[in-house]
């Protein structure tokens, strides 16, 4: 699988907090909650946002609450990877789970810069800054996890591993 | 192997797991609060599943923004509300029963010593204090527990968190837990099992205990435990309803990393904006201005967290222009508080007592703040717009220091407030 897209860059321990405010958690529509991904955080994000750009962010990214409600409105917003020195546990967990591609690579995190064109390859774990002309590797996704990735998350990974078993 | 490692194996019927390894964990309850459920609700029907994997095991607690704030928050617990009545749930929770989920499942007994519990909610690392496995999930996590009754997990490494010496007064967990998030950090403990021990947790109530596990996420944590004791047999006899086992950490087990602190130097500590490892003595604050103060909230909405609060407020005002909100975490701690007197010694103060509800701590409703307002809080995480307006500020004490600095209208020690001999 490969990703190319727009670098948005993010300074360390971004909470959850800042990528949902709490304040719209009364609802869980993916298209209401990418209207105030990273509001209070970086304010002309979801103006400027483009489908397919990837974030990039320092250590412990996604830290705080558990609400899956994070990963789902920066999918929404067309965010298409995230890259980090180190995820929140949760956070990584979501992520996956609902197919949002994340890679930790300390180098690439200090070394790409805001606006950079980025290319990923998960099968290899290659991140290329096609504005530095410069390559990171990190570790593969493993093959289950694309295909997870690739099938929108687990529960339509599930649902379509289900239907075909019938 | 340490009491994570054994829990977790003895969930996933092996003898014995070393960290890193991925296990498929029976898992003993799962929950699900008014933010989290709904989502887990819907993953839950996408993958076709019918019926719960246990009506006992699964618990709702609609706590976040109840009671509900506003139409969409009615209509997310309208979903909890049709879904626990389809599945035949014994333990939803209505309005008039409810609390603060991580309070009020140990008070009414379903979550026990030795066993594992996920919820969607990160604090759901608080049942560690009962020495539990219980970490916080996401909402397709949730689902997938509720459906099958397991989920996988990776067995993390420990780190032994050891407390010596006497506290001091004025002292509690949460003092412990902010000082130790200072010295490791927001990712000191992340993916790791916190394992809280020594004299000085022994020595302390189970309201601190609680409030020490449901911080471990503070420091990126997977789960906070202590081992059962006394204390904890006292708490959990009267309200277990079934059977459970306790688990110690071998005397050999193996550990990331051991830190050991002095209790005897440890101070009432302040959380500065906008990161709970921002941590200061309160001494050391300077003169903070306040416009609210809030003293509730998962971490420290306990009966405990009330008394110590209305000890500093008994006869004295709240400053002028200071916003005292007291939220009661569940309805039985609501109708000791009232009558033990408290409420008096708070209505008499001046403050606004709230029924059980999250609230304010996530800027949800019940004392949300405006355009540079400060708050001092007891709550557990003060990042940037927390509570309210994203230029808005949230301070984190133990209620001793909340209480006192109501009184100031500045952050203090509550010996500014108390005279030191009556604590």
């Amino acid at each position: 699988m490969k990703i190319e897209g727009r670098v948005w860059k993010f300074g360390s321990d971004v909470d959850t907090d800042a990528i949902i405010p709490a304040r719209y958690l009364n609802q869980s529509d993916p298209k209401m909650l990418a209207k105030h991904a990273m509001e209070d955080e970086r304010p002309d994000f979801i103006q400027k946002v483009k489908k397919g750009d990837i974030l990039l962010a320092d250590k412990n990214f996604g830290c705080g609450s558990s609400r899956e409600h994070a990963p789902i409105a920066l999918r929404a917003a067309g965010i298409s990877c995230i890259i980090a020195k180190s995820f929140a546990r949760i956070f990584y967990r979501n992520g996956l789970n609902l197919g949002l591609p994340l890679l930790e690579s300390s180098e690439a995190s200090e070394v790409i810069e805001e606006g950079d064109r980025v290319r990923v390859n998960l099968a290899a774990g290659e991140i290329f800054d096609l504005t530095q002309k410069r390559k990171f590797f990190t570790k593969p996704i493993p093959p289950f996890m694309q295909e997870l990735i690739k099938d929108g998350g687990l529960i339509r990974h599930l649902k379509k591993k289900a239907s075909k078993g019938r | 192997m340490t009491i994570t490692e054994k829990i977790l194996a003895a969930h996933a019927g092996k003898k014995s797991v070393l960290p890193g390894e991925l296990l498929n964990v029976r898992i003993n309850l799962a929950l699900g609060n008014d933010i989290t459920a709904p989502l887990a609700i819907k993953a839950f029907k996408e993958i076709g599943a019918r019926k719960v994997f246990h009506r006992d095991r699964v618990v709702l607690v609609p706590d976040h923004f109840t009671p509900a704030k506003d139409i969409p928050s009615a209509e997310q617990c309208q979903i909890l509300r049709e879904f626990a009545k389809v599945q035949r749930l014994t333990h939803f929770f209505e309005i008039g029963e409810c609390g603060i989920e991580h309070v009020l499942l140990p008070e009414k007994g379903l979550v026990l010593p030795g066993e594992v519990v996920i919820g969607a909610d990160s604090h759901t690392c608080t049942y560690g204090a009962l020495g539990a496995f219980s970490t916080g999930v996401g909402s397709t996590d949730l689902a997938a527990g509720m459906a099958t009754g397991e989920l996988w997990f990776k067995v993390p490494e420990s780190i032994k968190l050891v407390y010596y010496g006497r506290g001091n007064p004025w002292v509690s967990g949460k003092d412990l837990i902010l000082f130790t998030i200072g010295d490791i950090g927001v990712d000191g403990a992340l993916y790791q099992a916190m394992e809280f021990g020594g004299e000085a947790i022994q020595n302390l109530s189970m309201a601190s205990r609680f409030t020490m596990a449901n911080m471990a996420i503070e420091a990126g944590g997977k789960n906070g435990i202590i081992e059962p004791d006394e204390i904890t047999f006292r708490f959990v006899k009267p309200r277990a309803k079934r059977p459970y086992r306790i688990y110690r950490s071998d005397r050999e087990a193996r550990y990331a990393e051991i830190r050991e602190y002095d209790a005897s130097k440890i101070f009432p500590q302040v959380a500065l904006p906008h990161i709970p490892s921002n941590v200061k003595d309160v001494r050391e604050v300077g003169k903070v201005e306040i416009d609210q103060v809030v003293i509730g909230s998962c971490t420290n909405g306990h009966l405990d967290d009330l008394r110590v609060a209305a000890k500093i407020l008994k006869g004295k005002k709240v400053a002028p222009s200071l916003r005292l909100i007291v939220i009661p975490a569940t309805q039985e701690i609501y109708r000791q508080a009232l009558k033990e007197g408290l409420f008096d010694i708070f209505l008499s103060a001046g403050a606004v007592i709230s029924p059980p509800t999250c609230g304010p701590c996530l800027g949800g409703h019940m004392g949300v703040l405006a355009e540079g307002e400060r708050a001092l809080a007891t709550t557990n995480r003060n990042f940037r717009g927390r509570m309210g307006h994203a230029r808005s500020e949230v301070y984190l004490s133990n209620p001793a220091v909340a209480a006192a600095s109501a009184v100031r209208g500045w952050i203090c020690h509550p010996e500014e407030v108390v005279k030191k001999t009556s604590h």
